[in-house]
């Protein structure tokens, strides 16, 4: 049984524009299987779909047409069982930011069953694993750096041994010796957790280095997805930034120029 | 059998978890919370002294009397506005900060989730609005010879069901309204309570008004409080208000469950859990 399997998913928005109710395709007509312990990247400008794609796969999104299901489970029929399997780290490390580390992961903990007692163990465990410092998990979050709120959100989503994690741009924003900590403790889970990963990004060598394939997602799309070596053989490019250009007509810093305009 | 007691015990572990985090909050917000209590202090003081005012003016009244019956009002209106403040904050709150997508992708049932909010709201109401009570009752001088306090506390109890349920139906605005929606509990408070005779009795309202304060649960709960202080009725005196507040608990939870769920059905087609912006 695959970890993820979508078939046919579409899921549109409604906006207002000059009055009139256009209805705008986020994802439109997407098919990924991801197995059991695999890691698949999704690489996609800002707009493209893959926050869509996360929130729908995590029950936070209902979806217009087609089947998603983690381990078998309907998203949308069997919301209970799929939440307990999957967890989720985006690129926002939204906590309360009056609330410490400890009181946040307390919160977060509950939820999944842990006791008072056991969260008391299990929660400097935790912060220790991420590299967190033990002396700083009374300290109000706001007080915390984004390298270490975005610490806290991994152990958030690793305190409840997630069978699927969802990664939506986790290190976005992060400077490169906290990028490059994630990353090893997200590839370190895979080992250690046999975690399943869906990894959204547009950090082309994040994709590179975490994925074993990695899917291109334009306008809702998904053009490709296979392994980077056989997307760069695909396109005929000597990078994946290059293949990704060559598979979707425009680069990755193009929508940031484009909301820049 | 095994699995259900397994779930049961995962959900009272959650709900747990929802009250706990409610009370983090109140002791990281300690200061902002006695500021608050003395406007509420102060907002009571306005309304309660209104009864020494109509004496001084040459109104002729029992002024102790009137004085407990708006002491009583005014803590009711405070109560409701604590309850219904945080029911709503289950999701004002929790959208503003960006954690809300984290709380309702969890495996704990929206039903926990709400009962959760509603046991905080409940515990926390009553012990500012009792605090309350006690310091405008000191300030004013007040004695209660007769009171049926446990009376009061039940009839409390029961009408906090109600209370809940509509906080309920309260709390899913801010999902359709993220700006405006928190705002809507204050109107429910002020529409609940103005045909409840909040500071007066409810036959001086017009009949229509009359006729909603007979589906409000806050005018049995006025009603019944005021005669258990005032006139010490224990429960069995009150049984006539008591149990139309039964009746109400057990709509009111299921029908704000049912509008919640459908707000939140609402919220996640159209993609209204994430604040944007």
């Amino acid at each position: 049984m695959p970890a993820v399997e979508i078939v046919d998913l579409v899921k549109t928005f409604t906006r207002r524009e000059r009055g009139r109710r256009v209805r705008a395709s986020a994802l439109d007509g997407v098919s990924l299987t991801v197995a059991r312990g695999e890691c698949v990247a999704v690489l996609g400008q800002n707009g493209s779909g893959k926050s869509t794609l996360v929130r729908v796969l995590a029950t936070l999104l209902l979806h217009e047409r087609g089947q998603v299901r983690v381990f078998g489970h309907d998203v949308a029929r069997e919301e209970q069982a799929v939440r307990r399997l999957v967890n989720r780290v985006s690129v926002e490390a939204s906590f309360f930011k009056r609330l410490s580390a400890r009181e946040n992961l307390a919160y977060a903990a509950r939820f999944y069953g842990l006791t008072p007692g056991r969260t008391r163990t299990r929660v400097p465990e935790i912060l220790e694993a991420v590299g967190f410092p033990a002396a700083r998990a009374r300290v109000p979050m706001e007080e915390l750096s984004r390298g270490m709120q975005q610490k806290v959100a991994l152990a958030r989503a690793l305190l409840t041994a997630p069978t699927l994690l969802l990664l939506d741009e986790p290190t976005t924003g992060l400077d490169p010796r906290s990028k490059r900590e994630v990353q090893a403790f997200i590839a370190g889970m895979r080992e250690t957790h046999d975690t399943t990963t869906l990894l959204c990004t547009h950090d082309m060598a994040e994709a590179e280095v975490l994925a074993d394939r990695v899917g291109i997602l334009d306008r809702g799309r998904l053009l490709a997805l296979e392994s980077p070596a056989a997307l760069r053989r695909r396109y005929g490019a000597g990078t994946l930034e290059d293949a990704f250009l060559a598979a979707t007509g425009r680069t990755l810093a193009d929508d940031d120029e484009e909301e820049a305009a | 059998m095994r699995t259900a007691t397994h779930a049961a015990r995962l959900q009272a572990v959650a709900l747990l978890g929802v009250v706990e985090r409610n009370a983090y909050l109140v002791k990281r917000y300690g200061w902002w919370e006695v500021a608050f209590f003395v406007w509420t202090i102060a907002n009571t003081l306005t309304v309660v002294f209104i009864a020494d005012g109509v004496e001084a003016s040459g109104g002729r009244l029992d002024v102790e009397r009137q004085t407990t019956i708006l002491l009583i009002g005014a803590v009711i209106w405070s109560y409701l506005g604590i309850v219904f403040e945080i029911l709503t904050e289950t999701v004002a709150w929790e959208r503003w900060e960006g954690t809300i997508e984290y709380t309702f992708m969890a495996p704990l049932s929206r039903a926990v989730h709400l009962l959760g909010m509603g046991s905080f709201a409940v515990l926390y109401g009553v012990l500012r609005t009792a605090l309350l009570f006690a310091v405008v009752a000191l300030f004013f001088g007040l004695t209660f010879p007769q009171a049926d306090f446990g009376a009061a506390l039940l009839l409390l109890a029961v009408a906090s069901v109600s209370f809940v349920g509509i906080g309920m139906v309260t709390a899913v605005l801010p999902l359709i309204s993220p700006e405006k929606g928190a705002q809507l509990g204050f109107i429910a408070q002020g529409m609940l309570l103005v045909v409840s005779g909040v500071y007066y009795p409810v036959d001086v309202m017009p009949a229509w008004m009359q006729w909603l304060a007979t589906v409000s649960p806050a005018t049995y709960a006025l009603e019944g409080i005021r005669a258990a202080v005032l006139d010490g009725a224990g429960v069995a005196d009150v049984w006539h208000d008591l149990w139309p507040l039964f009746v109400m608990g057990v709509v009111a939870i299921p029908l704000g469950l049912a509008v919640f769920r459908a707000g939140e059905r609402y919220a996640k087609r159209h993609g209204k859990l994430k604040r944007a912006g």
